[in-house]
């Protein structure tokens, strides 16, 4: 039973780790329609910006702080490259052209982020603590064992979803946001500048690649296989629904405890190493009941 | 609008032709040089672990250059090839580069099975042999079936069977073992799944449970795999993992509170990159050293004047000296004593694959000739022979202290009695698929 | 001027639908069948043909599959590289099962057997549209990666999990040196090309060209749903599977599951959406695009005399590939086929500009 605990709560954060990511992918679909490949290139290239940068300035009062603040500002930067060089002139393709243009743009992510910060393994530490937990040691025989490190990525998940909820739901701009991601055209003929909004939505996102970048990149390091952590979220993306943050924190959820689940009590019978497709099969088992993901929105087809 | 489309079209058309022109012309190495190739892989998830490879090897080649002028005075003209660990790519370079320099390369050293065994296929044709120091197909020890793979120093059988060995000396005897567990946590790939039949003969023999968990490539993803070993608990936990594989494990490894001092690394899991990442926690840790740790020798002081004083070193001055470094290093002096001994027979000039292939298998080191190149401590005098292309099959053990690694064991011979016979079948096996005729050794 | 049709009359219904009606463009194809036939083997060296033009017929091959489905059908999948291991490996089993079995046949039947296993991944493409089957064709990706990679059986038992493929023979012909490989692959491609090209024009190709633009107007002037849709995975896998049997036999020789990972899949996609969704041509030119690319920008700083280190010749390589992708989505959002198409309709006026 408490073993049982252990595998439940492991995935239950694993699938937080998911949503983080999740949440990027969500924020740009929602916003501008575009299915964003280059979310995990971007993960991987705030956590490598945020540790190369705190070496460098390993010498001052607080490394963490000040290259966190460069680092947001270089996001934001990005954004702002990203909107002028790629979105603006593909304005009205196909989708299937800017999730191409969004591939291209994860090749040059990649590339840049290594040629210019190196293809090593860098420790990111950033203060998280790294020791497991005994916890429940009363209710449970023998206790849960819990990961310090992924409770602690569970809260600042939980912390960014809030604060998330609050942008959206309080501030003007929020409010902006969720108009463009209901219509574009209405939005535009109240007033509201839908380049300016697309700069924020990818800024937003890129934030929030940062914060994944430094939860994933505290506990696998910073290294290349961090951008492949974006094939983890899309499963969780196609469950939960590609419009909905509520979506991708829910779905995030049940693919972790589904994956891990699978993984140790399945596993072991067909020789192992079913969790990555296992995660596939199961969103895709909810898809057959809902076609548009637990909470995406329906789409109304015009004949 | 059209002009654009014309001149898009042109400098497609354009690109297209000179790609065709160029691929078929050759860079050509002077007349009087030994061309060496490198693939390497310095971008990807398996970079961390190849650049200081491909360093030590570099730097090696250079310092030859450097201070001895040559082997016998011919220079080598070495160049990389980046392969990013993928199969494909490492067959284009090997294309690429196999006719360079005025006698072909020397020969290949792919760093990776999986391109080991696509170029095993090939070098029969192309004649150029596959140096594999610690990797490769495990029955190319058999150099009557497999003419052109050496796999130097051991393969994944020898370390499997030193690991056990070592184990089984911990508990006080082999015997011992038995209703023990075991767990193998592998990268899901011919390099993981090598180990395997040589564990389930010693656990047939000994009477341990064998658990093999397999991790999937890039390797991140290991926490239902050490949640199943929390579950299960076995007594001790061998990794062969590669690149992030094997950083992820330690981390994992703390996060489920297994000891580390109960972990095993092969030898391609115990470097520098592997432990680094995990910082303090992974004090503790064993691994597999092929004949050498970190640490720095005679010739390291060279490659710091002769390389690094003038400017000509692949990496950081740093990296000089550790694990993964040295073994590129010792890779490359092992091609260039192959061409040393090949240059005795066929004279001192730039050799062709077929001439350093004869030269790899009479490669004989003895200690007078390994403190030369300025490596004693790092190497046991070793024998290359047609029968036993790996010419040793001994390693230690070595543990990461918290800031170095520490030998903690003697050298311990894997078991010719038990893999030998798995060797001949497997290659046997090879030769009847392929349709080869085992070579007779003793004719060459 | 030159390419003109005034003049060309054609006096059966035959001659008016043929695929290729006009003179010149008849021409046009005898040059390029000649050139690849009987000119290329003669003056290429063996690393052009083994490193370049291989590998770009055969995916070429992979790339007409994945287009008929995701140009002309219009379902999204990500699932080409499980789709070329289905072939690879079915290929293998089949001939060394089978030992009488010649390889040929044995690509040709490994077909079918990914074309039951697209037929069976592609039911959920009834129900799922977009980048919702998108990413559920990726569970095939992984899930085929992981059966050959566990199920010993597909491997022959082999231990360490990477095969070795029989070579190739046909009729006493052994395919061992690259011109007759490069030849076996050029035939079979020319071939496919040539039924993909009548089945797209077609009562099927309407039928799957119907569905992409419209689906639910298709199904209600009676074309069946499950028929259309189910027949272009079926037909793609077909296609995939034959590449992915070339590809195991004719240019790697030796692989294991690694060789058809999702990053192949990714690569295919790229071709047909560079080359031209909805486009035999496309198929070519995206294949060519994204294999010769590559390798140029990887020697590019050699002939420039440039010395810059292999890792950053390779990041230097994404970030420009990558670049190259934005601006050509952004020049030609429709593909180079399109470039082409434009470029024929200015040489039927030429030299007059309208």
């Amino acid at each position: 039973m408490g073993f049982f605990l252990e595998v439940v709560l492991g995935g239950l954060m694993a699938g937080v780790l998911y949503s983080l990511v999740a949440l990027g992918f969500v924020l740009i679909f929602k916003a501008s329609g575009v299915f964003n490949f280059a979310q995990g290139a971007m993960v991987l290239f705030a956590a490598l910006t945020l540790v190369r940068l705190m070496e460098f300035l390993s010498q001052t009062f607080s490394p963490f702080l000040i290259a966190l603040v460069l680092t947001i500002a270089v996001m934001v930067a990005l954004a702002w490259v990203i909107e002028r060089l790629v979105l603006r002139p593909l304005v009205n393709q196909p989708g299937i052209s800017l999730f191409m243009a969004t591939l291209g743009i994860s090749y040059v992510l990649d590339g840049f982020g290594q040629a210019v910060w190196g293809s090593d393994v860098y420790a990111l530490d950033v203060g998280i603590p790294k020791r497991p937990l005994m916890l429940f040691e009363s209710l449970v025989p023998g206790g849960v064992l819990v990961s310090s490190e992924d409770l602690v990525a569970a809260l600042i998940a939980g912390l960014l979803v809030a604060v998330l909820g609050l942008f959206f739901q309080k501030t003007r701009i929020g409010r902006a946001l969720r108009a463009v991601a209901d219509d574009h055209q209405a939005a535009q003929s109240v007033g509201i500048p839908l380049n300016y909004i697309w700069v924020i939505v990818w800024a937003v996102a890129g934030l929030v690649a940062l914060v994944a970048g430094i939860v994933w990149g505290s506990k696998l390091g910073v290294q290349f296989s961090l951008g492949l952590v974006a094939l983890k979220a899309l499963p969780v993306l196609i469950l939960g629904g590609f419009e909905s943050i509520v979506g991708a924190v829910v779905g995030g959820l049940i693919i972790g405890v589904g994956e891990k689940l699978s993984e140790v009590y399945l596993g072991p019978h067909v020789g192992g190493g079913i969790e990555n497709w296992f995660a596939y099969v199961l969103a895709l088992l909810f898809l057959l009941i809902r076609p548009e993901g637990l909470f995406g929105e329906r789409h109304i087809d015009r004949v | 609008m059209m002009l654009r489309i014309f001149t898009a079209r042109a400098v497609l058309f354009a690109a297209a032709a000179a790609g065709a022109i160029a691929a078929t012309n050759e860079v050509l190495a002077q007349a009087n040089e030994q061309f060496v190739p490198m693939l390497v892989y310095r971008s990807g998830p398996y970079a961390p672990n190849g650049v200081p490879f491909a360093n030590g090897y570099a730097d090696y080649l250079t310092l030859v250059n450097e201070r001895d002028g040559g082997i016998n005075g011919v220079k080598i003209a070495f160049e990389e090839c980046e392969t990013g660990y993928a199969t494909d790519r490492g067959v284009e370079c090997y294309e690429r580069l196999k006719g360079k320099g005025p006698t072909g390369a020397a020969a290949f050293s792919p760093l990776s099975t999986g391109i080991t065994y696509a170029l095993t296929e090939k070098v029969y044709a192309d004649k150029i042999p596959l140096i594999t120091m610690g990797y490769g197909r495990s029955e190319s020890v058999d150099g009557g079936v497999f003419q052109w793979n050496f796999p130097l120093f051991g393969t994944y059988w020898d370390a499997a069977d030193v690991l056990i060995q070592y184990i089984g000396k911990l508990n006080g005897g082999l015997d011992k073992l038995k209703g023990k567990k075991i767990a193998l946590v592998y990268h899901d790939s011919p390099y993981g799944k090598e180990p395997i039949p040589l564990l389930q003969e010693r656990a047939r023999r000994h009477g341990f449970e064998l658990m093999t968990i397999p991790v999937t490539h890039p390797g991140v993803e290991q926490k239902a795999a050490w949640l199943q070993i929390r579950q299960n608990r076995p007594d001790y936990v061998l990794l062969w993992g590669w690149g992030v594989m094997n950083s992820t494990a330690i981390k994992e490894a703390v996060a489920v509170n297994y000891p580390r001092e109960q972990m095993y690394g092969v030898w391609w899991a115990g470097a520098e990159p592997d432990v680094l990442p995990a910082g303090a926690d992974a004090k503790g840790y064993n691994a597999l050293a092929l004949q050498h740790s970190a640490g720095q020798g005679a010739v390291h002081a060279d490659i710091l004047k002769y390389v690094y004083g003038k400017g000509k070193g692949a990496g950081q001055k740093d990296d000089v000296g550790h694990v993964l470094y040295n073994r590129g290093m010792i890779n490359a002096m092992l091609l260039v004593e192959s061409i040393r001994t090949a240059q005795g027979k066929f004279g001192k000039k730039p050799l062709s694959g077929e001439q350093v292939r004869w030269g790899i298998e009479s490669l004989n080191l003895d200690q007078k000739r390994i403190s030369q190149v300025g490596m004693s401590g790092m190497l046991q005098p070793f024998k290359v022979s047609c029968y036993d292309h790996a010419g040793a099959h001994h390693a230690r053990i070595h543990q990461w202290d918290g800031t170095k690694w520490v030998f903690v064991s003697d050298w311990i011979e894997a078991d010719s009695s038990i893999i030998r016979p798995m060797v001949d079948e497997a290659a046997a096996k090879y030769a009847k698929e392929k349709n080869l005729t085992r070579r007779d050794c003793k004719a060459s | 001027m030159f390419y003109r049709e005034a003049g060309q009359f054609k006096t059966s219904y035959g001659a008016d639908q043929a695929v290729f009606p006009i003179l010149q463009d008849q021409i046009f194809i005898g040059l390029w069948l000649a050139l690849g036939f009987v000119l290329v083997p003669l003056v290429s060296t063996e690393y052009l043909l083994k490193a370049i033009l291989i590998p770009f017929l055969i995916l070429a091959l992979a790339a007409l599959g994945l287009n008929l489905l995701v140009g002309y059908c219009g379902q999204l999948s990500l699932g080409t590289g499980g789709f070329m291991a289905v072939g690879a490996y079915a290929a293998y089993n089949l001939c060394v099962r089978i030992p009488w079995l010649n390889p040929v046949v044995a690509f040709l039947l490994a077909g079918g057997v990914a074309t039951l296993v697209g037929i069976a991944f592609g039911i959920p493409s009834l129900r799922i549209k977009g980048y919702y089957l998108a990413v559920a064709t990726l569970a095939a990706q992984f899930f085929l990666d992981w059966v050959f990679s566990r199920v010993a059986w597909f491997t022959n038992n082999t231990p360490s999990g990477s095969i070795t493929a029989p070579p190739v023979t046909l009729f006493e012909l052994t395919f061992d040196t690259p011109v007759k490989k490069y030849l076996l692959c050029l035939s079979i491609l020319v071939l496919f090309a040539a039924v993909a090209k009548n089945l797209v024009r077609g009562r099927i190709g309407r039928a799957w060209m119907a569905t992409r633009d419209m689906d639910v107007a298709a199904e209600i002037i009676g074309i069946r749903p499950m028929y259309a849709k189910l027949s272009a995975f079926a037909v793609s896998s077909f296609f995939i599977g034959v590449a992915g049997g070339l590809w195991a036999f004719v240019h790697l020789g030796s692989w294991e599951p690694l060789a058809f990972d999702v990053n192949r899949s990714f690569s295919i996609l790229f071709m047909v959406i560079i080359g031209g969704l909805g486009s035999i041509l496309g198929s070519f030119l995206g294949a060519a695009f994204i294999t010769v690319l590559p390798l140029l920008l990887n020697q590019l700083p050699q002939w420039l005399g440039v010395s810059i280190s292999t890792a950053m010749i390779s990041h230097l390589e994404a970030m420009i590939f990558g670049c190259l992708i934005v601006f050509f989505l952004i020049v030609e959002p429709l593909g180079l086929a399109r470039l082409w198409r434009i470029g024929k309709e200015k040489l039927r006026l030429w030299p007059f500009p309208y």
